[in-house]
């Protein structure tokens, strides 16, 4: 049904965005209280896989939870499939899955039975042994859940939230304290639900997910998004790149940066290894080599770094530790 | 990766009825699983039972022990189950996140509810088989109204469910687990269960009487032990304990 709140545009039924928050606000406690989310706006696509990138205390968790239908805004609107998460949870709740940062399973029971039992709360659930045989908890067997490792638990909470067939997923920290076999299991269901027009929310403190994963990227910090964009988008506008090589040690670097693109800049950090900041692209690249050539240089070791996801959310949220 | 089709959405909720059946099949399971809890449900009633009906260690009165000490330890089956085995395994439920997890599942609280009612009530019929069974071959003589019984039973359920419930929806977990221990090791010695309360002082056996211990274990004897007909102001204590706990449980309990 589409959304009949004031202002919202009339759209077509199941064409809504899987997310859309606007200005969220979300206060805890009295004295002091504190804002863990400060006028969020998020968009999430249908059909997409979004990572929500933030340090400890962004806000990430509670703008999920809010979604999950768990908090109530102090201000602005979440709508998560066309419907409001807590005035429309019962419609809501059998359309998404969830898996929260931990916990969520009776401590004494088995995971075969809490998937199976999971599995008998939806209509048409995923089959059972084929969740059990892809996420390798077969070999939980009948040891309770708080005995199982930490890994097992984690996909044990990844295969509750996907087991009812739902449209949207939300998951908080998938892949935290997991080795990387079974991470990488994690990254192939994600692609796959993806791949079934499953919509994946996820959030992560690992950039190589994200940049692996992700269609599209949020960053958040202080209770705002600061940067949303697709993995590549963000890296290529967040920084400049550098280009660097290695030659005889003093080279005129005047010389080079009168035939550089304006605003770049050169150096010599280490005697004889050189370095070029600024757009760096295929003419710089020819223009640097056909100054070497000038200089009678043949340059060694030329490299062109490309500025990683990780130096964009460092750059955008600061290197300071947080909570 | 290519689509497969084997997540392909197709959502929805199970029906109500299988859902609820299904929840109260777990948690009687996650109840009998529990080694903590079926000392508490089974061992213990079922310990004082026997020692006390087979040992003169404490004046039960006029008649056999084991018809004093029977309806007794029927009423402290109950309390365990409903009051001190739920408060504590929910407490830890809300702890642990999965009060929160199932918030989100297609099921509905009430749902929950009913499914954890559902869970106790099995408990409750597995211990009293067991302990009828236990008390019949201590040579135990039951009078009285089955349906009395049964009218009993169920609304000391209540009351108990909503205190256990309160209690685990507003302590910590660890609080929940000290506090429900301590509280059914008080309402054990005083409530009438083993110690006729005419042991106690006037003054207190007033006070002592008013408990939901007291008034199921007392109209539990005054049926089963003495043949009375409907105790009608033992149902009537059950009945305000009820109302007070299930009222305030829903008040206040909180899910996270």
């Amino acid at each position: 049904m589409p959304s009949t709140s004031p202002g919202a545009a009339p759209r077509s039924p199941g064409r809504e965005p899987a997310v859309e928050v606007t200005g969220l606000v979300k206060r805890y406690g009295t004295k002091p209280v504190k804002t863990a989310v400060d006028g969020l706006d998020l968009t999430v696509a249908r059909s997409t896989v979004t990572a929500v990138l933030g340090p400890n205390g962004a806000g990430k968790t509670t703008t999920i939870e809010t979604c999950e239908g768990y908090r109530r805004p102090d201000a602005g609107t979440v709508r998560v499939l066309g419907l409001d998460p807590v005035a429309d949870a019962a419609r809501l709740r059998p359309r998404i899955g969830v898996m929260l940062q931990s916990g969520g399973i009776y401590a004494g029971a088995r995971a075969d039975e809490m998937l199976r039992h999971t599995a008998t709360l939806h209509a048409h659930p995923v089959d059972v042994d084929l969740l059990i045989e892809r996420l390798g908890l077969g070999s939980c067997g009948r040891t309770s859940y708080r005995r199982l490792s930490g890994g097992q638990q984690q996909r044990l909470a990844l295969a509750m939230a996907v087991v009812g067939r739902p449209e949207l997923v939300f998951l908080d920290e998938p892949t935290a304290g997991l080795d990387p076999q079974a991470r990488h299991a994690t990254w192939d269901l994600v692609r796959e639900l993806r791949a079934d027009g499953v919509g994946v929310v996820l959030t992560t403190h690992f950039m190589d997910e994200a940049e692996q994963l992700a269609d599209d990227v949020a960053i958040i910090d202080g209770g705002r998004v600061i940067a949303q964009g697709s993995p590549e988008a963000l890296c290529r506008g967040g920084a400049e790149n550098t280009l660097r090589f290695t030659g005889r040690p003093g080279l005129d670097l005047a010389s080079l940066l009168k035939a550089l693109p304006a605003g770049s800049a050169a150096s010599e950090p280490a005697s004889g290894s050189y370095r070029v900041d600024g757009t760096i692209d295929p003419q710089l690249l020819a223009t640097v080599a056909s100054w070497c050539a000038q200089n009678g240089v043949l340059p060694d070791a030329i490299a062109v770094e490309r500025h990683t996801l990780e130096d964009v959310f460092l750059e955008l949220t600061g290197k300071e530790l947080r909570a | 990766m290519t689509a497969t089709g084997t997540f392909t959405p197709r959502p929805g909720a199970a029906p109500l009825p299988r859902m609820i059946r299904a929840q109260a099949a777990l948690e009687t399971r996650m109840l009998l699983r529990n080694g903590e809890q079926l000392l508490l449900t089974v061992v213990i009633p079922t310990l004082l039972l026997v020692l006390f009906s087979a040992v003169d260690i404490i004046d039960t009165g006029v008649g056999r022990s084991v018809d004093f000490l029977a309806p007794g330890v029927l009423a402290l089956a109950v309390m365990s189950t409903a009051f001190t085995g739920q408060a504590i395994a929910t407490g830890f439920e809300r702890r642990y996140g999965v009060l929160k997890r199932l918030a989100v599942s297609p099921l509905p609280r009430w749902g929950l509810m009913a499914a954890k009612t559902c869970a106790v009530l099995v408990t409750e019929v597995l211990q009293i088989v067991l302990l009828c069974a236990v008390a019949f071959a201590l040579g135990w003589a039951p009078h009285g109204n089955p349906s009395a019984v049964v009218l009993l039973l169920i609304l000391g359920t209540a009351a108990f469910s909503g205190l256990g419930l309160l209690m685990a929806g507003t302590l910590k977990a660890e609080a929940t687990l000290a506090a429900a221990n301590l509280v059914f090791l008080l309402l054990l010695v005083g409530g009438g269960v083993i110690v006729p309360l005419e042991k106690f002082p006037e003054a207190a056996q007033s006070v002592l009487g008013l408990l939901p211990i007291s008034a199921l274990s007392d109209g539990l004897r005054d049926v089963l032990q003495h043949g009375a007909g409907i105790p009608w102001s033992d149902l009537g204590i059950l009945a305000v304990w009820a109302v007070l706990g299930l009222g305030a449980a829903a008040r206040f309990f909180r899910w996270e």
